[in-house]
């Protein structure tokens, strides 16, 4: 049924596999994404979830399996065939990658300023004014006050940090975003915050985004659909509130029963 | 008129793998069609799988037997069968839902949460919070709540918040599920007339209403849920 | 022919200290520097008789250049007579025999540490720097196998953060020394640590350039007439500091001057960095306001000695 959209998928997985020696990292992935689509994996820890992102993003080379992505030409590319040069400008340019230490995806010896900077730098911007307006501009679309940006993000708070990195990753527009448990860690009503903030900037960019979550509130809220993990394998996989309102497997059931019902 | 909305013996079991496996009837060879400009209710008593049919139309349960076919401008969907992606763009252009609760957005205003849709659909922003400020005010929804986040609204506002939400866009298929219960009789009578002018554009809907006099005001069909029943369902 | 000089003709060492093979795989090194401009070339670096931060890869440069027939000039912060300098030049004085001098237009070999001399240099020159830190991403970027990917990829742009935190931070591009510079438009290249006052310098100079990191086991080199850029942005050009006084002993502008403590009452005069350079501008008849001054005098120092073999 393609009568309603007619354009090509962003991401491409195909049967992607992981070992770890003789141990399953993640066994037998495959899905499309689609451009402005939101996915969940969802499952416990060591479910093979962050393995999976990881071989998503290129940090981390699937034993098996092939992933393509559509480059910003329109061409579908095999992104473990990509020369290194390539697999770096796409990584920022046309993705971004939000960790769940903030420390981890932030320089943490330079400004804020700087840190939203960085990418437009790194493919050519010259003109500090530029630079400096655009770090503006995006530190205020994650609600980082203008006085701040020339300050060190270790002088910020961790809800701040992680706002930090996600202007840092948003200012080249990137069409592909990885998160990696971006609310994890935070106070409850900093997370509301931030999921709230995700929520705009997603649907305002039109970004497609693949989240690793262990939260089913968080995939609720961000994700259009969902993939629940266990053992390596996907068990599950669908419209998010199809699945978690009328979860299959037996999994599943359990996953969502035992959420905490405020 | 033409079928906007036929469901094909359609069926729903429900199995409780943390209960031992227990399969749940729910509802068998449902069949009933809808036509543009017609408001059909499922009557039936509570647990008879009302609500069940509904959120298969919507694509929010799944459905394990029969299509759910949806006429979409000169093609028919079976949302049944059809890809995530379609649901939501289904969801977005073709079928609406107008549920009970508000599932409230932190730091969204009032009138944003009801104009989303209909700017979801194509139109400005401010078309959006023109006819969102508008159904609000018929909706008796004091214009001071208009610009605030309706998580601390009363539960009555927020369920009329909710109603302008549905009801803003503009769907060829609307799902009303109990839209008026707990409502004042002024503001059931805004929700009759509400409905009233979607038949006159000939939007298709099906309903739960226990409320008998509104059911009676806007019901052409009424259609007896526990037809369908599973025999074994209790 | 002087006592150190005799210490090399008793057959102690080889000539220039170092053994013939250490030289050779040295001069590879070199070539590969030559062939790659601002490329950093890993090599065997050898244990030298003086510390580390003494310049222990300037000088296994120089060794591994120097002829019988060379002339030899020392440079520490500009000047010919300081610490290192003096140890360095008696160095090579009993190791080679090499004949020395203070003049910049006499000598073909000039190890400096910090200055480029403020008279161009010619063809027939090779000038060696002692490098401390040869890695400008180093302090950005603390992993080696990632600095070294992002040279060979040409991704440079971590080096734009520096300058745009020196200008985030004090107005305007702060950085005074090691100031980074592209070589060639390929290798982002750290002429460290020379004040940015010469970099302009760097540029399409006549003389070969070699750059020698001791402790870092990195030469890197600079090819004679090679377009080298310091970096910057559009709106904040690169520009050299600039002094508002001329050289209070030989009246010269333009020139790198350093700040001198007269007395402790808050007695100074700004002095050219090149002593060569002042000292023959006063030879030829040019005074600065300072230079009858007393206090000034025994800076002004005597005239230069030099080594004849």
């Amino acid at each position: 049924m393609n009568v309603f959209q007619p354009e090509a998928p962003l991401l491409q997985v195909h049967n992607v596999t992981r070992y770890y020696g003789d141990r399953i990292g993640c066994l037998d992935v495959s899905f499309d994404l689609w451009p402005g689509e939101v996915l969940a994996i969802v499952g416990e820890s060591g479910s093979g979830k962050t393995t999976l992102l990881n071989c998503l993003s290129t940090r981390l080379a699937p034993t098996a399996g092939a992933i393509e992505y559509r480059m910003r030409d329109g061409a579908m590319r095999n992104l473990y065939q990509l020369t290194e040069a390539e697999r770096r400008l796409l990584m920022r340019t046309d993705w971004g990658f939000v960790h769940q230490n903030a420390a981890d995806g932030l320089r943490m010896n330079v400004s804020a300023g700087a840190n939203v900077g960085e990418r437009l730098m790194a493919v050519g911007d010259r003109h500090y004014g530029n630079i400096r307006s655009t770090a503006d501009d995006w530190l205020g679309r994650v609600e980082i006050e203008s006085d701040r940006i020339d300050d060190d993000p270790r002088s910020f708070s961790g809800g701040m940090r992680q706002r930090l990195q996600i202007a840092r990753n948003l200012v080249t527009r990137p069409r592909l975003v990885f998160m990696d448990e971006p609310t994890g860690g935070l106070d409850v009503s900093v997370q509301a915050r931030l999921l709230d903030l995700l929520r705009r900037l997603v649907a305002d960019l039109g970004l497609s985004v693949v989240i690793v979550t262990h939260d089913l509130a968080v995939a609720r809220l961000l994700s259009h659909r969902i993939m629940v993990m266990r053992h390596g394998n996907v068990i599950e996989a669908g419209l998010t509130d199809q699945v978690l309102d009328d979860p299959r497997e037996p999994y599943t059931q359990l996953l969502v029963s035992s959420i905490l019902q405020v | 008129m033409a079928v906007r909305l036929y469901l094909n013996s359609v069926g729903k079991t429900f199995t409780m793998h943390l209960q031992g496996g227990t399969v749940i009837p729910v509802v068998e060879k449902v069949e009933f069609s809808v036509d543009a400009g017609e408001c059909v209710v499922l009557g039936g008593p509570s647990g008879a799988g009302k609500s069940s049919i509904l959120k298969m139309i919507y694509g929010n349960y799944r459905c394990d037997q029969g299509q759910i076919l949806v006429t979409v401008g000169d093609e028919i969907v079976n949302v049944a069968g059809a890809k995530p992606r379609d649901i939501l763009k289904l969801r977005s252009d073709t079928i609406g839902y107008v549920s009970q609760f508000l599932r409230t957005i932190p730091r969204v205003s009032a009138e944003d949460v009801v104009a989303e849709p209909l700017i979801a659909q194509g139109s400005s922003e401010e078309e959006g919070r023109d006819k969102a400020r508008t159904l609000l005010a018929r909706l008796n929804v004091p214009e001071r709540l208009w610009t605030l986040p309706p998580a601390t609204f009363s539960g009555g506002e927020q369920q009329r918040v909710n109603i302008a939400r549905g009801f803003i866009a503009h769907y060829p298929i609307l799902l009303l599920d109990e839209p008026t219960a707990s409502l004042d009789a002024a503001n059931r009578a805004v929700v009759v007339r509400l409905v009233e002018e979607k038949k006159a554009q000939g939007v298709a809907m099906v309903g739960i209403l226990h409320d008998q006099d509104v059911r009676q005001e806007i019901a052409d069909r009424i259609i007896d849920v526990t037809s369908f029943s599973s025999e074994v369902a209790a | 022919m002087n006592d150190t000089a005799q210490i090399f003709d008793q057959g102690e060492y080889n000539f220039a200290y170092l053994d013939e093979q250490t030289k050779r795989m040295i001069r590879r090194a070199i070539l590969k520097g030559i062939a790659i401009p601002g490329y950093q070339v890993p090599f065997a670096s050898r244990e030298m008789p003086m510390p580390y931060g003494w310049g222990t890869g300037g000088v296994q440069v120089t060794a591994s250049i120097l002829g019988k027939d060379d002339c030899l000039k020392m440079i520490d912060q500009g000047s010919d007579d300081t610490t290192n300098a003096v140890s360095i030049r008696g160095f090579f004085e009993k190791t080679a025999g090499v004949r020395t001098t203070y003049e910049t237009s006499e000598a073909t070999v000039i190890q400096t540490r910090h200055r480029i001399p403020e008279k161009g240099l010619r063809e027939d020159q090779v000038l060696v720097f002692q490098v401390p830190i040869p890695e400008p991403l180093r302090f950005l970027e603390p992993r080696e196998t990632e600095t070294r990917k992002m040279h060979a990829l040409e991704d440079y742009g971590l080096m734009h953060v520096k300058l745009y935190e020196d200008i985030a931070k004090n107005g305007h591009i702060a950085t005074t020394y090691a100031y980074p510079v592209k070589v060639n438009d390929r290798y982002v290249m750290d002429p460290s640590p020379t004040p940015k006052f010469d970099n302009p310098k760097i540029d399409q100079m006549p003389a070969l350039q070699l750059y020698g990191a001791g402790r870092e086991k990195r030469i890197y080199a600079i090819p004679p007439y090679t377009k080298v850029k310091s970096l910057d942005f559009d709106d904040y050009p690169f520009e050299v500091q600039k002094f508002d006084k001329p050289c209070g002993l030989c009246g010269a502008e333009n020139v790198y001057l350093d700040e001198v403590i007269l007395d402790d009452q808050g007695g100074r005069m700004y002095v050219c960095s090149d002593s060569d350079h002042c000292e023959e501008r006063r030879a030829n008849g040019h005074l600065g306001p300072m230079a009858a001054d007393p206090a000034a005098t025994h800076f002004a120092g005597g005239a230069s000695e030099e080594t004849v073999q």
